[in-house]
């Protein structure tokens, strides 16, 4: 599609484009971070301090961002790809000597406003960077392997690169969106099932490579295998995370025990109530029907996305709609996964709910270029 | 990207077609996630809340304030006092070490506790109090409370503890407590979890460990909610407990006191019992031991000294200490004599010094022998042919039956430790326990109270009461529990003839009034009060032919642990029987010389409730007994704890 087809039909321009925004999904993600203010203030034990006042403004920053972002037409964002790709990369580049570290990984870049985690940011560019490799990539050429090999080694620097921090959970959801892309774009279902074989493989290397010189994983990464395998294993010990998170979640009920009376969380059984277990504490206090509020909400966001992209005739919105909807799935897929107890603890948050900066803010962007793609989609005159 | 409409419509359709795939994919997965949430929060939501409730509530006992005892007159004998400890909260405190050092400027430490509670404290989690000194002075815990500034982590605690203020008078009878042990628990089939507190103290021996159920209370609860690290967060629920039953003993807590006074210095054993009710008055065992120590817990040395005391401390004397009666014995062997009818009141038998049996030669004490003796007279010499002769026409049985109507062989139910049964021998028990057939030989050494007899002090008390009144009386120890007064034991009249009791008393009374009574030197000589008793000397060796031939060595030149056992029963008044008292000194020598004395000045203790007056006594005496008043009176001046520590180095 060129720049001229867009004049044919109809694209929204000027101060128009406000009316264009999806203003449904603006409410979506309203509902969902007010749902995450609700509960950090629980947590802290019915005040304001220290999360939910924090997570208001970078909520507000980063709708700020997002209204910016949807305004500038989608095709700049497209040029801006390959340079938020290489920045990112930087970035990733950067943290492993100035970084600071927490929880055994150096993670974050403090900026004096906010701590920066390029790897959350590598998640949109490694979404933008494919969006617009397919977009440039003639649709004949997609599954041949010389332009399947060059997506997969932009999907595995970055990657590689927060493997080594090490943060498991950014890596799986790295290499499992831009997967989705890949196949997105069409890539053969053939490479994918090789793929699948290796993956297997991989895994089964990674048990055997346990003990040996050449460990593929660090030992805390061992134990929470272990412990997602069997988390009785070690009530008190690492296993202590799952436990009582499931305690937590199981003790709510259908209707919880009432906003901010869940006990678990305010008796600080819980590990990292307010980031990564912080579904625990809304599924305690709220029960089923709030978790189930929560899980309705994030899969109307994906429809809306899904949506907005089957009616996007541009390849380039199309993939990006749908690889942001896909990184989406994909934290609260494995977080909240992880405390049911259907998956091993990797430090993935909450999307728009767990406390945390970055996570906020890069999705928040992220659903700002799908504005952007939303609103300047061309549209037929009326 | 330039890119013609076919390419586009089949990027559009090609998108459209993964993306849907993709999208239901993400669906399903939801699906999934939201079957997992009804699982778990609606199918097992209530085994989670149980798992959420035992994280979260923990119960705590509050132990009970143990019951207190009395005495008849309402004076305090164990009772619970506050106890002051500090403790050290090592996330208040910073630099724990730092703090204990300024705290023993004010507290004196030892080095040996401060690496004991430093070690604990880095076991234990940091909110956790450590108890740093137990039983500080309530002048040190102020000093404490006024520098609480330079010394964070630090605060006083009370809690309660016992405490015996007449130290060592009751050391036997109402026994002491001690933290549980587990020999403790695992006698107990189902114990009370109050016992698992830690520092909960119980009933080691006495009164306190018979009637511990009673004392002890029930422990009340306090539902606490906790956090992870199992901090208290706040109280949810109390319910206080039930205080121990406080109990009242029929003891007199000053003749006790003067009673141990009196026996220092001695190893011996004295009851006195009220001759209507059977209440024991005075218990007494000497030397005796302070039970506070064990309370506070003793320490090493001084319990091997307690042990190795050749007059042994710890043993109960009283009641679990069973000695050959001897001649005290002589009232049963009479009484079944004259109720069998086998000898009257006027017949004689003629003492040459010794009695002949089948080849085998029984000894009179008098060796001169007592000439033409009767039943009276018997008594009041203590002839011991007499009763050699009587016994043998009498035979075992009728003396057993005897001895056990008067309370021998009897354990008599009181909440003492290990009370002694004694030992009354018959034919049976020969059988039975020597696997031996009863032999003549027995049955006189039995009519003399030699032998096989065992009987404590208690029995002979109880035995003297029930021929002073003629009533079947049994010792009574706890007057009531909780003001609820508990029954007199008292079965009325034995089924002894009066005549016969008649006999035997005014034996009794000359024993101690009549000229060449056994016991004359203790006689009593107020009006009204006149004394009747018995004198007792029991061996605790065979006299051989040889030591016979060569004269009987005295007493004195024995060493001390092979010297006769002295015995004293008596009443008082002669006229109407208030107070039956019973003294064994052992190895004191003959029971007029050394048991005699001691039984008189308790009897007049007891019934003058105090100190008698000098004209109670004969007049030739009034001056030893004089310097005697006065010395125990500076005794007792003493506080309780401080009376018999020289007392014990002679020892």
């Amino acid at each position: 599609m060129s720049y001229l087809e867009y004049n044919v039909k109809y694209v929204p321009a000027g101060l128009r484009k406000v009316l264009y925004i999806n203003w449904f999904l603006v409410l979506l993600l309203t509902a969902v971070a007010c749902m995450g203010f609700l509960m950090l203030y629980s947590v802290a034990g019915g005040s304001m301090e220290p999360w939910a006042a924090a997570q208001m403004k970078r909520f507000a920053l980063g709708m700020a961002l997002m209204f910016t972002i949807a305004m500038v037409p989608i095709w700049f964002w497209r040029n801006m790809a390959g340079l938020g790709y290489i920045l990112s990369l930087g970035l990733l580049v950067l943290v492993e000597f100035i970084g600071t570290s927490g929880m055994g990984a150096q993670r974050w870049i403090d900026l004096g406003f906010m701590r920066l985690q390029p790897s959350e940011l590598s998640k949109i560019t490694l979404v933008m960077i494919l969006a617009a490799y397919y977009d440039w990539l003639d649709i004949k050429k997609v599954s041949r392997p010389f332009w399947v090999l060059l997506p997969i080694i932009l999907i595995l620097l970055p990657t590689a690169l927060v493997l080594q921090q090490p943060d498991l959970g950014t890596s799986i959801l790295l290499l499992a969106g831009g997967g989705a892309i890949m196949f997105l774009a069409g890539v053969s279902l053939w490479y994918f099932g090789v793929v699948l074989a290796g993956g297997v493989g991989l895994v089964t290397s990674v048990f055997m490579s346990r003990g040996t010189d050449w460990q593929l994983l660090k030992d805390y990464q061992f134990r929470r295998i272990d412990t997602f395998l069997d988390p009785s294993s070690d009530p008190l010990g690492a296993g202590y995370h799952i436990t009582q998170s499931k305690i937590a979640l199981g003790s709510g009920g259908w209707t919880g025990r009432g906003f901010m009376q869940g006990t678990q969380s305010r008796l600080n059984f819980l590990p990292e109530k307010q980031t990564d277990f912080i579904f625990t504490t809304l599924a305690e206090e709220l029960g089923f029907l709030g978790g189930v509020s929560l899980l309705a909400l994030y899969v109307l966001i994906l429809a809306f996305c899904v949506a907005a992209a089957l009616q996007n005739k541009d390849r380039f919105s199309s993939l990006l709609i749908l690889g942001i909807a896909a990184t989406f799935f994909l934290f609260f897929a494995v977080n909240m996964s992880m405390v049911m107890g259907l998956a091993p603890v990797v430090g993935v948050p909450l999307p728009l709910v767990s406390y945390g900066g970055s996570a906020m803010l890069v999705l928040l962007v992220g659903f700002g270029l799908v504005q952007s793609a939303h609103v300047h989609r061309a549209r037929q005159k009326r | 990207m330039k890119r013609s409409p076919i390419d586009t419509e089949k990027s559009a359709r090609g998108i459209t077609r993964r993306g849907l795939f993709l999208g239901g994919l993400q669906v399903s997965f939801a699906a999934l996630l939201l079957g997992r949430m009804r699982f778990m929060q609606v199918d097992q939501t209530e085994e989670y809340r149980t798992l959420a409730e035992e994280n979260r509530i923990k119960f705590q006992l509050i132990p009970p304030a143990r019951g207190l005892i009395h005495d008849r007159n309402g004076k305090l004998i164990a009772g619970n006092e506050q106890n002051y400890r500090i403790v050290l909260v090592r996330e208040d405190a910073g630099d724990p070490a730092k703090v204990l050092n300024r705290l023993r400027k004010i507290v004196w430490i030892d080095d040996e506790e401060i690496t004991r509670v430093l070690s604990e404290m880095k076991r234990r989690s940091s909110f956790v109090p450590v108890t740093v000194a137990d039983r500080v002075a309530w002048e040190d815990i102020a000093e404490v409370a006024i520098n609480a500034p330079v010394l964070p982590g630090i605060t006083p605690e009370v809690g309660l503890s016992r405490l015996y203020p007449r130290a060592s008078d009751f050391a036997h009878v109402v026994g002491y407590v001690g933290p549980v042990s587990d020999y403790d628990l695992s006698k107990l089939e189902d114990p009370d979890p109050l016992l698992q507190i830690p520092r909960f103290q119980i009933g080691k021996s006495g009164v306190e460990a018979k009637l511990e159920l009673t004392l002890r209370g029930s422990s009340g609860t306090r539902e606490v909610e906790v956090n992870a690290l199992g901090r208290e967060m706040r109280e949810l629920g109390r319910e206080d407990g039930q205080p121990g039953d406080n109990i009242q003993l029929t003891v007199d807590a000053d003749l006790q006191a003067y009673v141990q006074a009196r026996m220092a210095g001695e190893s011996a054993a004295a009851v006195v019992m009220d001759t209507q009710t059977g209440d024991l008055l005075a218990i007494g065992s000497a030397p005796s031991f302070d039970p506070n120590k064990f309370v506070r817990g003793i320490s090493g040395s001084d319990y091997r000294s307690l042990l190795n005391d050749p007059y042994r401390p710890l043993a109960a004397k009283p009641a679990q200490g069973t000695y050959p009666p001897g001649s005290t014995f002589k009232m049963v062997t009479a009484l079944a004599a004259l109720e069998e009818g086998v000898i009257g009141l006027g017949e004689t038998v003629k003492c040459y010094g010794h009695l002949e049996v089948h080849k085998r030669r029984f000894h009179c004490w008098k060796r001169a022998g007592h000439g033409k003796v009767d039943m009276v007279k018997s008594l009041r010499e203590s002839c011991d042919v007499y009763y050699y002769d009587v016994a043998q026409r009498v035979g075992i049985e009728k003396i057993a039956a005897m001895a056990r109507r008067l309370g021998l062989g009897d354990r008599h139910d009181l909440p003492l430790s290990a009370v002694a049964e004694g030992l009354v021998p018959d034919k049976a028990w020969k059988r039975q326990a020597r696997g031996a057939d009863w032999v003549i030989g027995d049955s006189l050494n039995a009519g003399i109270g030699q032998g096989f007899v065992l009987a404590s002090p208690l029995q002979l008390a109880v035995m003297t009461a029930r021929i002073s009144t003629g009533l079947a009386v049994s010792p009574r120890l706890v007057r009531s529990i909780n003001g609820v007064e508990q029954p007199i034991l008292n079965d009325g009249p034995m089924a002894i003839s009066g005549e016969s009791l008649r006999i035997v008393r005014q034996g009794m009374y000359e024993v101690v009034n009549a000229k060449r009574g056994t016991g004359g030197r203790s006689k009593i000589v107020a009006e009204g009060l006149r004394m009747a008793g018995k004198t007792g000397t029991s061996q605790v060796r065979n006299i051989t032919k040889a030591e016979r031939a060569r004269g009987v060595s005295r007493n004195e030149d024995l060493p001390w642990n092979r010297r006769d056992h002295a015995l004293f029963v008596c009443y008082a008044p002669a006229e109407s029987p208030r107070y039956a008292v019973s003294v064994v000194v052992e190895h004191g020598g003959g029971g007029s010389k050394a048991a005699a004395p001691i039984a008189r000045d308790i009897l007049l203790q007891a019934v003058y409730g105090g100190e008698p007056p000098l004209e109670a006594y004969p007049s030739s005496q009034r001056g030893t007994i004089r310097s005697r008043q006065r010395e125990i009176e500076e005794m007792l001046s003493r506080p309780p704890a401080e009376r018999f520590s020289e007392g014990k180095d002679q020892a």
